[in-house]
């Protein structure tokens, strides 16, 4: 099957023939990603976009009232900064408290170091709501952190630790924490040690070379496990609607609000659309900081 | 069952990089062909196009005339060695070997037979039961050749697949190698950066670069002979001398030189392929059927069974040639900085065109 | 590729040890304090309990309704596994496969039930099962399960994919397997471990989901972790504790489990 209209000329035995097997075979190998892309784009992509649509509808007009009321309202202001500060702040304890287990534990030999990341995983893998219940009976009033406290003669009246945003912020950052260290463990297990003795070789002190040679080589490390927290904390509804008792509003618990109470639609939405433009563009930002693949790398 | 290969246009290209540029290529039935070439010159991409992983843009590639480019791999028929063995590490040897026989409904009891049958022909039939984290380098490459040819495939390919063993251990794989086809008479294609070994165990080496085939010859014609200064550079060690033309006649340094016979001057530039092992030190004594080379030795290096001798010519270059190292040729050394007169036979000259290809 | 001991005196990271393992502490206190609390014959929650009794356990394997929510959300959870890993590791191997341009934006895609806010997801899905009459159904449940699991299935078995050497597959076509046998007789059984992990995950994220069941899973398919989160508003009794410990010991088991499984697969 000689193609003789072919451009170049008689070299191009079979030409056509291969570049049809070579369009099928690729469509096949898609093809087996069918059913889950399927799946992701029926059940998440057609309805978040429905919901994209809708917050543009208020009270059966469209506009953009839903986005106007959000900066005109205070309530919907303080709602944005009380996530964003709450968000904020357990990142910040999540990075104090993870960084020194993810450093050790990267420098333990293997053995040490699998039992303390089992520390890690074991809560990792609990269910949220279990670990959340777990805080609630600990921070009670007669809970157990109020009884030692009380015990030890350090306080007269048990403390207001749950229901409240103490609670909150404990509970959040408990949950969080896994999600930092695993990440940075990660990064950090892959600095090469020579590095670091290299650096006190040449007369840097432990701080110094730590601070001049492992900080900054863990930085990737650091930087997509702190952010994935905080688009985690930006979304989370499950800890601050059971320990914050009602007096931290948050904005995905405002959103469910909307929705399920007051049926409106609209106003739900347009919270979604700028917490999905939020955690977006810190998604970016980790892409183009970290890389994406650091964050899902479990 | 040997049968011939017939590769037509074979054109693959990544983007702007050409890979293969309309590649023709004949193979003999039975015939051990070589495909000799640095990385990057399309060998491994032609015998992966053989094999069927890799799709040309264009191309035709008959089997005794039977067109295999639009088969997919495993309806080629055709057993292929990988580089890195590719063995299955969740299966025994004799699994792995069975596999291919497996594939083919074969009752359980023949593939046994004719698994230990393979392995024997590699001297591994007593390691049917190992696993493969068990078995060493080269033992992996024997029964990785064994499951490549217990299903009798109408052709053999091999990628490199020596390369990951240490240097006496390929040598004496090139020999049964070479053994092994002789007695199963399979048509193999062979891919090798490594020039030693396309000379060792070929039937015919191609030599190529950039995407062309540039020179299909036997082994000997290949080295004695090469097309072009590419060839004659990427096989075995060479000095290259630039030769002036005066019409039918060629001179070096304003000597005028004897050619071999058939090695006629001609037009364009030429250069004269010296090889060191072909330079004989003159004494005294005249030698009429020598083109002499005077120079200054510079530099003497010892490699073991061969001595090194670097000379500067009078004419400026700098060639090398070698000596054997019996204790009476080492005394017979010249040393650093003394005159040298070298020679070359007539019959060992070969003129290179110098139209720059590589 | 370990870091080794640095030249610095253990003594003199003394507090570093220390501040570690407060934070491990930290980490695992609540789940080890939940356990003993179950076990207490209190209506308090005291700790340490100081009578031992399994009323609590008792509570919750003669309430029916726990029961049911129980039920429902085991089913839910290994009918997920049952289409996520599947589903999961076919998208894998086509995103490991391809040479296509669609590539980055199909992984991408994969990845996106992971990046938007589950409260998202939620509403999302509500507002879809309104209009296709799936709120509070199973196939409701399952098929978001499915959607939030699929991609720790991709995940973890493109990380397989990325450790297996894909010559094996090459070689098993040219030896005469067309790529559907070589991959089920060479492929899968080597990244069989990161698929186990990736339906243990699968497991997981549909056992201890809670956000979307709020607004997908109630009525007669009322998911447990639904329910637990109901009476958690209203008041906070030991069943509770029992209920956790339980899941707990499941998620210990299930991943003891894989980590055995991984040591027996090298």
């Amino acid at each position: 099957m000689h193609d003789m209209t072919a451009p170049q000329g008689g070299h191009a035995l079979n030409r056509k023939e291969l570049a049809a097997d070579e369009r099928r075979e690729k469509r096949q190998i898609l093809g087996l990603s069918l059913p889950a892309a399927a799946i992701i784009l029926v059940l998440l992509v057609i309805p978040v976009g429905w919901l994209f649509a809708l917050s543009f509808v208020s009270n059966g007009e469209i506009g953009l009232a839903n986005y106007t009321r959000m900066i005109e309202y205070s309530a919907y202001l303080s709602i944005f900064s009380t996530t964003i500060l709450i968000s904020l702040f357990v990142t910040l304890l999540c990075i104090v408290l993870g960084y020194p287990v993810a450093y050790l534990l990267g420098q333990m030999p293997p053995r040490l170091a699998t039992i303390g990341l089992a520390f890690v995983i074991i809560p990792f893998w609990t269910s949220i709501l279990v670990r959340t219940y777990a805080w609630l009976v600990i921070l009670q009033r007669q809970g157990i952190v109020n009884d030692a406290l009380i015990g030890i003669g350090l306080i007269d009246e048990p403390l207001r630790l749950a229901h409240n945003l103490t609670g909150t912020v404990i509970g959040m950052t408990h949950v969080m924490l896994p999600f930092l260290v695993l990440p940075l463990y990660a990064t950090v297990r892959n600095i090469d040690g020579d590095l670091m003795r290299a650096a006190n070789n040449m007369g840097a002190s432990p701080a110094r070379a730590f601070r001049d040679v492992f900080l900054p080589l863990s930085m990737p490390g650091l930087i997509a496990g702190s952010l994935l927290v905080f688009i985690l904390c930006l979304g989370f509804y499950v800890t601050p609607q059971i320990l914050g008792g009602g007096r931290v509003i948050m904005v995905s618990m405002k959103i469910q609000q909307n929705v399920q109470t007051y049926f409106d639609w609209g106003a739900g939405s347009a919270l979604g659309v700028v917490l999905l433009l939020i955690v977006f563009a810190i998604f970016y930002l980790v892409h183009r900081l970290a890389g994406l693949d650091r964050i899902f790398a479990r | 069952m040997a049968c011939s290969i017939t590769i037509r246009d074979v054109r693959k290209t990544y983007g702007q990089f050409v890979a293969l540029d309309s590649v023709a290529l004949d193979i003999a039935p039975g015939e051990f062909l070589t495909l000799l070439g640095p990385s990057g010159s399309g060998k491994t991409t032609l015998l992966m196009i053989l094999a069927g992983f890799i799709r040309p843009e264009a191309g035709s590639i008959t089997v005794d005339s039977d067109e295999i480019l639009r088969k997919p791999p495993h309806l080629r028929n055709i057993g292929m060695v990988f580089q890195n063995y590719a063995l299955f590490p969740h299966m025994s040897v004799g699994e792995n070997v069975g596999y291919p026989l497996k594939l083919r409904k074969v009752g359980a009891a023949e593939r046994y037979e004719r698994a230990r049958e393979a392995l024997k022909l590699v001297q591994l039939d007593h390691l049917m039961d190992r696993r493969i984290n068990q078995l060493s380098g080269g033992q992996r490459q024997r029964v990785a050749l064994a499951r490549a040819i217990v299903f009798e495939p109408q052709i053999l390919l091999m990628d490199e697949p020596l390369s990951a063993l240490d240097k006496k251990l390929r040598e004496q794989m090139q020999i049964e190698l070479k053994h092994l086809h002789d007695r199963l008479g399979m048509t193999t294609v062979y891919v090798t950066h490594d020039q030693r070994e396309a000379l060792t165990m070929s039937d015919r080496v191609a030599v190529m670069n950039h995407g062309h085939i540039l020179q299909v010859a036997p082994p000997r014609e290949i080295y004695e002979r090469p097309c072009d200064r590419f060839v004659a550079d990427f096989v075995g060690e060479s000095n290259f001398l630039p030769v002036e033309m005066r019409g039918d006649a060629a001179t070096f340094g304003g000597a005028p030189l004897q050619l071999a016979e058939g090695q006629s001057a001609g037009s364009g530039n030429k250069a004269l392929l010296v090889r060191p092992e072909k330079l004989d030190i003159l004494g005294a004594t005249p030698a009429p059927e020598h083109n002499p080379i005077d120079g200054t030795v510079e530099e003497l290096v010892y490699q073991g069974e061969t001595m090194l001798i670097y000379v500067t010519l009078t004419s400026g270059e700098t060639i090398a040639l070698r000596r054997g190292t019996r204790q009476q040729a080492l005394s017979e050394m010249p040393r650093v900085g003394e005159p040298i007169r070298l020679g070359l036979h007539r019959d060992d000259t070969v003129l290179i065109d110098e139209a720059a290809h590589a | 590729m370990s870091v080794g001991p640095l030249p610095i005196a253990p003594y003199r990271r003394l507090w570093l040890y220390g501040v570690v393992a407060g934070v491990l502490f930290f980490l695992v206190a609540p789940i080890f304090i939940v356990i003993p609390i179950s076990f207490s014959d209190s209506e308090f929650l005291e700790f340490p309990p100081r009578g031992f009794s399994l009323r609590w356990y008792a509570a919750y394997f003669n309430d029916p309704q726990w029961m049911a929510a129980t039920r429902v959300s085991f089913i839910a959870a290994a009918l997920t596994v049952l289409f996520a890993t599947p589903l999961g590791t076919a998208a894998a191997y086509a995103i490991h496969r391809a040479q296509s341009r669609w590539v980055r934006s199909l992984h991408v895609l994969m990845l996106l039930p992971q990046m938007v806010p589950l409260i998202l997801i939620g509403i999302g899905l509500f507002y879809v099962y309104i209009q296709l009459g799936l709120v509070n159904s199973m196939l409701g449940i399952v098929l978001a399960h499915t959607l939030l699991a699929t991609p720790f299935v991709v995940v973890t078995v493109l990380a397989g994919l990325q450790s297996f050497d894909m010559t094996q597959e090459k070689v098993a076509r040219s030896l005469g397997a067309s790529w559907p046998v070589a991959f089920f007789t060479v492929t899968l059984p080597q990244i069989r471990l990161s698929m186990v992990s990736g339906a243990f995950f699968a497991f997981t994220t549909s056992l201890d989901e809670v956000v979307i069941g709020l607004f997908i899973a109630g009525g007669d398919n009322t998911v447990l972790t639904r329910r637990m989160f109901l009476s958690l508003r209203d008041q906070i009794e030991p069943t509770i504790a029992a209920i956790s410990s339980l899941l707990i010991v499941i998620t210990l088991a299930a991943l003891i489990a894989v980590a055995l499984f991984a040591r027996k697969a090298d």
